[in-house]
């Protein structure tokens, strides 16, 4: 717990500009992280500072402006190897976000390997955008679509995923942290086990990055995907990290500008990687904010942050359990994070506009995941979801409006 | 919080809890399912119609508070109104939910004038218009039936 002891949430709120607004006159109870999370100052200055400074497109020019551009945003790639210790930059590339990283291995790897018949495995507490990929593909391709599934807490069914793995699987796509039911998936074990058959996996860590510390090399992931958004950096930029060798034998994603060596109308020669996945003027200030909030995140200490972040969760568990009526969605024993709760008396979404009149941001509906929905028979749910700057005095303050909201309907 | 505290108070507290016309219909004339992908809200309206009136009308599903306190507001407003009168009914009701000008052929609004007060929450305002929007489905789909019969 000394860590928690030391931990200056005070400071790092100062660090988030956004956090001092107030909401329909109470202050701003910010628990949609798990959807998006917000900006330090540290973020908003790179991005301001690119903008004011440096700015121009990168790997073109031979001027100043461009060979500082491309400096920075080149930096931002190590700082994610570092982040995720990938054994070597080029195994990093920049893509629009986790879906967009998703729908590249889909089309890249798994779309010319597929055979009819042949099965990708997933499981039954996906996001929607590790699910849609793979039904396009297997549309594509005749492969079949196969789903481990889900305990009544929320967690794997760890022998019918073993049994699963079958002699079609060609690839396991698992998400590290589930969004909806904030279950934190034994991916190690998964990777060995498909290993085992020699199958590869993609770890889809969008909710995993903010609040574990990530080493896809212990993992031995062959992808892993996740979003700028989630870990406090801009909209619109993400990684897919993929183990070189396999990313050298996929071909391009998209064609364009940068994903070349040559080209002529008999021939185009690829660019080597990354840059042979990066078609086009990338996402230049979001990869570089990107950059300054995986600085700003390993500055506070990704140990530290999930210590926070537990406490607050184990908190928030044993003051949500005590109000009569409400029922977590997802007890699993590992958890992030995160709570999806519905209540006896309100629909989520009723309880999404009474919270906000309080001040509290949640989500509220499906989350994007509309199995997980189906598998506990609910429409919808609301969920808190926390963040390295959130308090215990803010968890206080969501149950006392889900409280008064309950009573509003009693 | 005073004024969502007010919207709820008069219109969840009744319709919400005790639902109007909220059952399944045998052989309906008319039928159509709506669904509000965002928030869950699944509705279906069931619709019997006789000489271009709405005999009966009725609404099941899921859906939050104010999705279905109008659904329930709306079978009762919609009783005995005839088809012209309803679509009427239906463009005023929308109408004052999302546009800030007076509706130029204002129709009365009757008892549903306590939804107006949905405007001031822009994301809600697809909860309380679901069910109009789905009942006006069913009954072009009736519509549809009759032309093409
Ligand atoms: C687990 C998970 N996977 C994938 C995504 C999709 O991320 P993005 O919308 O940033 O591409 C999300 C975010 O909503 C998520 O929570």
């Amino acid at each position: 717990m000394s860590n928690v002891a030391q931990y200056d949430v005070v400071s790092i709120r100062n660090d988030f500009p956004i956090l001092s607004r107030e909401v329909h006159g109470r202050p701003l109870v910010y628990l949609d992280n798990a959807a998006s999370s917000q900006r330090p100052r540290q973020v908003i200055d790179a991005v301001r500072g690119l903008y004011e400074h440096s700015y121009s497109n990168v790997h073109r020019g031979v001027h100043q402006l461009s060979q500082e551009s491309s400096r920075l945003y080149e930096d931002a790639r190590v700082a994610v190897r570092g982040f995720i210790n990938a054994s070597c930059v080029h195994e990093v590339v920049f893509t629009r976000g986790t879906t967009e990283s998703i729908n590249l291995v889909a089309q890249s790897y798994a779309r010319p390997l597929l055979k009819a018949g042949d099965e990708i495995l997933i499981t039954h507490m996906e996001h929607h955008s590790n699910i849609v990929p793979w039904q396009m593909v297997c549309q594509q391709t005749g492969a079949v679509l196969k789903v481990v599934p889900i305990s009544d807490a929320g967690e794997l069914e760890m022998g019918r995923f073993n049994e699963m793995l079958s002699d079609r699987t060609r690839l396991v796509s698992v998400v590290h942290v589930s969004n909806a039911l904030g279950t934190v998936n034994p991916v190690k074990t998964i990777i060995d086990a498909a290993h085992a058959k020699g199958i590869p996996v993609l770890v889809d860590g969008a909710q995993a990055v903010p609040h574990i510390g990530v080493d896809v090399q212990e993992l031995n992931a062959d992808f892993y995907v996740f979003s700028g958004h989630k870990l406090y950096g801009p909209t619109g930029v993400g990684v897919l990290y993929g183990k070189e060798k396999l990313l050298n034998a996929m071909p391009p994603y998209q064609g364009g500008g940068d994903m070349i060596l040559s080209v002529s109308f008999e021939k185009t020669e690829y660019n080597t990687l990354p840059y042979k996945f990066e078609a086009g003027t990338p996402n230049i200030a979001g990869v570089i904010g990107l950059g300054a909030a995986i600085e700003y995140v390993r500055k506070i200490g990704l140990g530290a942050i999930a210590a926070h972040e537990h406490g607050l969760l184990e908190y928030a568990t044993k003051q949500l359990k005590q109000i009569e009526g409400l029922r977590i969605i997802g007890e699993a024993g590992q958890k992030a994070g995160l709570i999806s709760f519905v209540l006896d008396a309100v629909h989520p979404h009723d309880i999404g506009t009474f919270l906000d009149a309080d001040g509290v941001a949640v989500r509220t509906g499906h989350h994007c995941a509309q199995p997980v929905m189906d598998r506990y028979g609910v429409p919808a749910t609301a969920r808190a979801s926390f963040a390295m700057y959130n308090t215990f005095k803010e968890i206080d303050v969501l149950a006392e409006a889900i409280v008064k909201t309950i009573e509003m309907f009693g | 919080m005073e004024n969502l505290r007010e919207l709820y108070q008069q219109v969840i507290l009744d319709h919400n809890k005790n639902p109007r016309n909220f059952r399944k219909m045998e052989h309906p004339d008319g039928f159509a399912h709506g669904n509000n992908p965002l928030c869950g809200d699944q509705i279906d309206i069931y619709l019997k119609l006789k000489d271009g009136v709405v005999e009966d009308v009725s609404f099941d599903g899921n859906g939050c508070a104010i999705c279905t306190s109008s659904a329930s507001m709306m079978t009762v407003a919609l009783k005995g109104k005839t088809e012209a009168e309803a679509k009427a009914l239906f463009d005023s009701f929308h109408h004052a939910l999302t546009e800030d000008t007076a509706y130029p052929d204002d129709i009365p609004l009757g008892k549903l004038e306590v939804l107006k007060g949905v405007k001031d929450y822009p994301v809600r305002v697809k909860c309380a218009t679901l069910a109009w929007h789905t009942f006006d489905a069913a009954l072009r789909k009736f519509q549809g039936d009759i032309s093409t019969e």
